[in-house]
């Protein structure tokens, strides 16, 4: 099965697991049955029409997925999928 | 409350002063220790924002992850993140709100004409609104409060 890694900042929502499988054939299966697994990830993931959020990249090993497939991108069993957070800011948009 | 080595904060206030005018930014590391987070060590990283850097900050995927990597190999957690706001208060603005990462906290150095003049600490509620933290500078070492 895939393996997801789950940055710090949401591992609160994960029970502190930071490496989870999720049998799931695309990001997209995946990361809803992680949502599934542990709701309150949810709003994290996903934004209010069901896309991934803007702030968040997803990378399957180095590859962003905006460079493969983006959520349709195919998981192989020995696939490890990062999440990770769009650090950004400062004093204007 | 957010508790900060005397040396971790020195690593962050030069930072600050050496970017401006543009904004720094970088990560926090340490333990988490009954709600406190104590913050050992900082790691100043590249400011990737297009455009303009004196009123943006961006941190690449790539330096994210190495963070994270720093912090698993250190057995540290990654606490924070902090950037600079020259010539304007260390006050979260909405951009830095909406982009905001639950549990993180995050500090801000105000940069006044060069110098740094105020440090904020800022956490996100369970409404993803920033509320201030309570900032102490301690020599961790020593067991001392400096200020």
């Amino acid at each position: 099965m895939p393996t997801i890694i789950i940055p710090t900042p949401l591992r609160k929502f994960t029970n502190n697991i930071a490496k989870l499988q999720v049998n799931g054939g695309t990001i997209e299966e995946s990361l809803q049955l992680l949502s599934t697994d542990f709701p309150e990830i949810k709003k994290h993931l996903f934004d209010d029409q069901g896309q991934i959020r803007t702030f968040v990249n997803i990378f399957v090993g180095d590859d962003d997925i905006r460079d493969l497939q983006n959520e349709k991108t195919i998981l192989q069993n020995e696939s490890f999928v990062s999440i990770v957070p769009a650090i950004a800011g400062g004093i204007i948009f | 409350m957010i508790e900060i080595d005397s040396f971790a904060n020195k690593i962050i206030i030069n930072d600050a002063i050496n970017k401006y005018p543009e904004e720094c930014c970088g990560f926090l590391f340490g333990i988490e220790d009954a709600g406190k987070a104590i913050v050992s060590d900082a790691l100043p990283v590249f400011n990737s924002a297009k455009g303009d850097k004196k009123r943006r900050f961006e941190i690449t995927s790539k330096d994210y992850m190495k963070a994270e990597h720093h912090a698993e190999e250190n057995n540290f957690s990654l606490l924070g993140i902090y950037h600079s706001h020259p010539d304007h208060p260390a006050i979260p603005s909405e951009h830095d709100r909406v982009a905001a990462q639950p549990f993180l906290s995050y500090l801000i150095i105000s940069v006044l004409n060069g110098v740094e003049t105020e440090l904020r600490s800022w956490k996100l509620n369970d409404e993803c609104q920033f509320v201030k933290e309570k900032i102490i500078i301690k020599d961790l070492i020593n067991n001392k409060i400096t200020q």
